[in-house]
């Protein structure tokens, strides 16, 4: 491996353009002092934060979905926990069954999921809104955090379970004092991707808000029909910088856990 | 002294298509140090997983100081164990982690300091206590889990292979450690390894296990001297196997003819039957002789040396003796590699060293 | 009575797994199972008028969707684009990967962060960002018109059937990296050097060592881009104006303006079944291609 490769690493970093540019052209634009996204670009304005911040709908929208994103991702990181914790610890029937069963909402267009959502929760006579939408996000997110999470809890030694009911603990105990100091990290990281995908999501909302907006349903009410909202773009750059930032955080913690794990449990056999 | 402490009454333990602990019955006595010896996968770390609670038998039940622990979780039986590797919770910190289990017992905070203190005084690890797992040797953190798990004051301690991972003269140093540790302090041992002569050493009784069953269960010296199949004999120390056939018996004595050597009188400890082929005789090394001239012993063969293996304090031979149809291990301490003109010896047997076996393992 | 349970549940670590289980198996169940047996006994009702449905029986609204040439089209079009997707996907992002198994030496995973950050930002306004570069009035355009070199906007690239796959090629390129990288990543470097030592070109070790070695990923990178752009809806509409549409578009329409609730769970359980068929034929024929080359 010590040949370096010039026409892949161009390549590769060509690739890399291509995939931040489309990215970097919202904040660029943010900036941007017309009312059109074309180039050359007219001057630098911060007015189109401003608006940003004046928008009332908007704030409805993003604490509708703040509220959804931590209801989903808590419920979901918790339900993936303990399967996640069942799939790497025991050895039992059905374990492939169960394992297709639970991943299945990340195997099928979320358009499908929405559709079938939507169609029971109306006929059960209930009315749209963010509680159908959490639903279907704490639905999609489960199959994420468990994988987050099974990765994370392979690694764990479970003879440090079994010396803490050795040493007279029960269940919950261990779980208190040993499991879960140690999955710490997996299940932030899991609580934190899951909180990103809920607010991003899409297509589930759209088709079950009904009139309560969430922040992408926001966004799309604004691009959909008019052309010239630069305080869209604002706000889509100020997306960008946090979920970023969460982004990074969630790796960051993920792979400093595992690094002390791995090194703290010594020798292994 | 309680005699029948722990008692092990028919217990199996099956996984899918693996009888992993097969019907196994005995007994263990109160203070005793008991190891369970035998190869990998013969059921000695499931046999004691069962004990701690972290199995649950197909059949039978487990007995402690009367009471019927079959059923109970591990949480609220009266053992505890020191894990193969160790599992020192490695976001604890040494003090910590010995006070771990303390916390269920209701103990008062100066009695919880007490014990904590004395029990690193025991194990020699006064002034670790804010070190973590990271920042200790192996050997170190054995004694931790030593530790954590004696400052409960269990009635019975379950040793996994807890000396597996240390090197020859730590091992052996702790070894010498934890024999006077447990003759100190009197609690009743469990010490499961695969190393025989860690058990011999170590253990005031030795059950060998093989396939998940008993294959004998002696005091060490009764296990070298007196084995009673071919795989205790075969396991415990080194052993030459000779083809044996069985004539007439003769009250505690048995006529058995040898390879092409003849027919001996040997001692029948085990009411091996008479004119029966399915029978094998056994002789250590050590108790062999080889010599440069003839002796006066049972038996003398001529027999020349294939090979040597200098072990610093004995040579092993590998020779061809005459009358014997397969190579020969004789050991000894007088001669090395050297010694031998044109590699050629006599090796002396005495009758009183030969043992007689059933080819078949009958087990316990 | 407390010892009974005790042995049950010590007994058996199915008892013990499933009990853990159980709030996950619920949920599917609850939120995703029922709703689509739901679904698919909705696909088989009448929608009568705006608000009256005929919940009788009847495989009608299949027959409907498959004499319906727009739908037809629709769903043909939907799979051919995806498979598009999928082709020009892999095929860009597998140098890529390469390059990072092999040929990085320290802080991959740095790497791998950074190419897959973009993907955690909001796919809404990554689709948006596409709108703005390919518009008429967009970057592309403005750009290529200002420097002299067009006199005229390329019209071909909004509100197209190329718009949507250009944008979908990028919406999904996290998803084909990280489980080609996983798969490129595991194999012995070792092996590929032998291959050149045995006198193999370059291009021969790719193919018949490194590739036939990767395919686990491969598959998993075709699987996990196909099935959600089968069913994407916001790019082509925000982008795919009418000659790029997909049946989500009209099974949200079904659900919307049309109003026709059967027709709309009927068109979801077509894109279903064929996903679920896609998968079945992918895998195996993966199962199959493997056995041979190993």
């Amino acid at each position: 491996m010590n040949e370096k490769n010039s026409t892949l690493l161009i390549y590769t970093l060509l690739y890399f353009g291509f995939l931040y540019v489309p990215v970097l052209f919202l904040p660029i634009f943010s900036f941007n002092d017309a009312d059109y996204m074309s180039f050359p670009l007219a001057g630098f304005t911060t007015e189109h934060y401003e608006e940003m911040w004046s928008k009332r709908n908007l704030h409805k929208a993003l604490w509708a979905s703040i509220k959804v994103g931590v209801v989903a991702s808590v419920v979901s990181t918790i339900i993936a926990l303990f399967a996640a914790k069942a799939f790497a610890r025991y050895k039992f029937r059905g374990n492939k069954i169960s394992y297709g069963a639970i991943m299945m909402p990340f195997l099928i267009p979320e358009i499908i999921l929405a559709v079938a959502i939507l169609i029971i929760w109306v006929n059960l006579g209930f009315k749209l809104g963010l509680i159908p939408v959490t639903i279907g996000h704490t639905l999609f997110c489960t199959p994420f955090a468990m994988l987050i999470l099974i990765a994370r809890i392979e690694g764990f030694d479970f003879s440090l379970e079994e010396a803490s009911r050795d040493l007279g603990e029960n269940a919950w105990g261990t779980f208190f004092r040993v499991s879960f100091p140690l999955y710490f990290p997996g299940i932030i990281a899991a609580l934190l991707l899951s909180f990103i995908i809920s607010f991003d999501e899409f297509i589930l909302a759209f088709f079950l808000t009904g009139s309560d907006a969430t922040l992408p349903m926001y966004m799309w009410g604004q691009m959909r029909f008019v052309q010239r909202l630069p305080h869209v773009l604002a706000l889509g750059a100020v997306i960008i910088v946090f979920t970023t930032f969460f982004v990074l955080l969630a790796f960051w913690l993920r792979n400093v856990g595992q690094e002390k794990a791995k090194k703290d449990i010594g020798i292994k056999l | 002294m309680n005699n029948s402490f722990i008692q092990i009454n028919n217990i199996s333990k099956h996984f899918v298509d693996v009888k992993a602990v097969d019907d196994v019955s005995f007994e263990i006595k109160e203070g005793e140090f008991f190891s369970l010896l035998g190869p990998s996968g013969c059921g000695k770390t499931t046999l004691l997983r069962l004990l701690a609670g972290f199995e649950y038998p197909t059949s039978g039940n487990l007995l402690i100081d009367g009471t019927d622990i079959t059923a109970l979780p591990p949480d609220k039986r009266p053992t505890n164990m020191v894990f193969q590797n160790y599992a020192i919770f490695p976001h604890l910190n040494v003090e910590k982690n010995i006070k771990f289990g303390l916390r269920k017992l209701g103990l008062s905070n100066d009695e919880i300091d007490k014990r904590v203190k004395d029990i690193l005084t025991l194990v020699k690890l006064k002034g670790y206590e804010e070190r973590f797992s990271n920042q200790l040797s192996g050997g170190q953190r054995q004694r931790v889990a030593l530790a954590r798990a004696l400052v409960r004051q269990p009635k019975v301690l379950l040793l996994d292979e807890p000396l597996g991972a240390l090197d020859k003269k730590l091992r052996d140093e702790m070894q010498l450690e934890l024999r006077t540790l447990q003759k100190n302090i009197g609690i009743t041992f469990i010490f499961v390894t695969h190393d025989q002569q860690e058990a011999i050493s170590m253990s005031d009784r030795v059950a060998v296990m093989n396939d998940g069953k008993i294959q004998q269960l002696s005091a060490p010296n009764e296990l070298y001297k007196n084995p009673e199949n071919i795989f205790v004999s075969d396991f415990i120390g080194e052993t030459n196997f000779l083809k044996a056939e069985t004539k007439s018996s003769d009250g505690e004595f048995i006529n058995v003819s040898i390879e092409e050597l003849g027919e001996f009188k040997i001692k029948n400890n085990l009411n091996i039957p008479a004119n029966s082929s399915d029978v094998v005789c056994t002789v250590r090394p050590e108790s062999m002789m080889i010599d440069k001239e003839k002796s006066d012993w049972d038996i003398c063969l001529d027999a020349k040396i294939c090979q040597t293996s200098y072990l610093g304090e004995m040579t092993r031979f590998y020779v061809e003796a005459k009358g014997i149809d397969k190579i020969i291990t004789v050991s000894s301490q007088y001669f090395n590699n050297q010694s031998f003109d044109n590699n050629e010896c006599f090796i002396s047997i005495s009758l009183e060293d030969i043992s007689i076996l059933n080819k078949k393992k009958p087990v316990l | 009575m407390i010892g009974f349970w005790r042995k049950i549940y010590a007994k058996h670590d199915n008892v013990k797994a499933y009990s853990l289980l159980s709030p996950a198996l619920i949920l599917i169940i609850l939120a995703m199972v029922v709703p689509m047996a739901l679904m698919l006994s909705f696909s088989m009702f009448t929608q009568v008028s705006m608000m009256e449905i005929d919940y009788t029986f009847t495989f009608q609204r299949y027959i409907d969707f498959f004499q319906k040439s727009l739908l037809v089209t629709l769903l043909i079009k939907s799979i051919k684009i995806s498979f598009l997707v999928t082709l020009i996907t892999l095929i860009t992002a597998y140098p890529v990967c390469y390059y990072i198994a092999f040929y990085v030496k320290k802080n991959k995973m740095l790497w791998l962060v950074l190419l897959t950050l973009p993907f955690w930002t909001s796919y809404l306004l990554r689709v948006f960002s596409w709108k703005i570069i390919l518009g008429t009035k967009g970057v592309i355009n403005s750009s290529l018109i200002n420097a002299g070199i067009l006199s005229e906007p390329l019209t071909f690239l909004m509100y197209s059937e190329t718009a949507v796959v250009i944008t979908l090629t990028h919406a999904w390129a996290a998803f084909a990296l990280l489980p080609l990288y996983v798969s490129l990543e595991k194999i012995d470097f070792s092996l590929i050097e032998a291959g050149r030592d045995l006198g193999l070109s370059r291009l021969e070790v790719f193919w018949k060592i490194t590739f036939p070695l990767s395919l686990p990923g491969v598959i998993g990178a075709i699987l996990i881009i196909f099935i959600p752009t089968v069913g994407d809806y916001v790019t082509p509409a925000l982008l795919g104006g009418i000659d790029g549409r997909m049946l989500s578009n009209m099974i949200q329409a079904y659900f919307g303006k049309i109003n026709n609730i059967p027709m709309g769970a009927a068109s979801a359980t077509i894109m279903l079944t064929t996903v679920v068929l896609i998968t079945i034929i992918v895998s195996n024929v993966t199962k199959k291609l493997t056995q041979r080359l190993t």
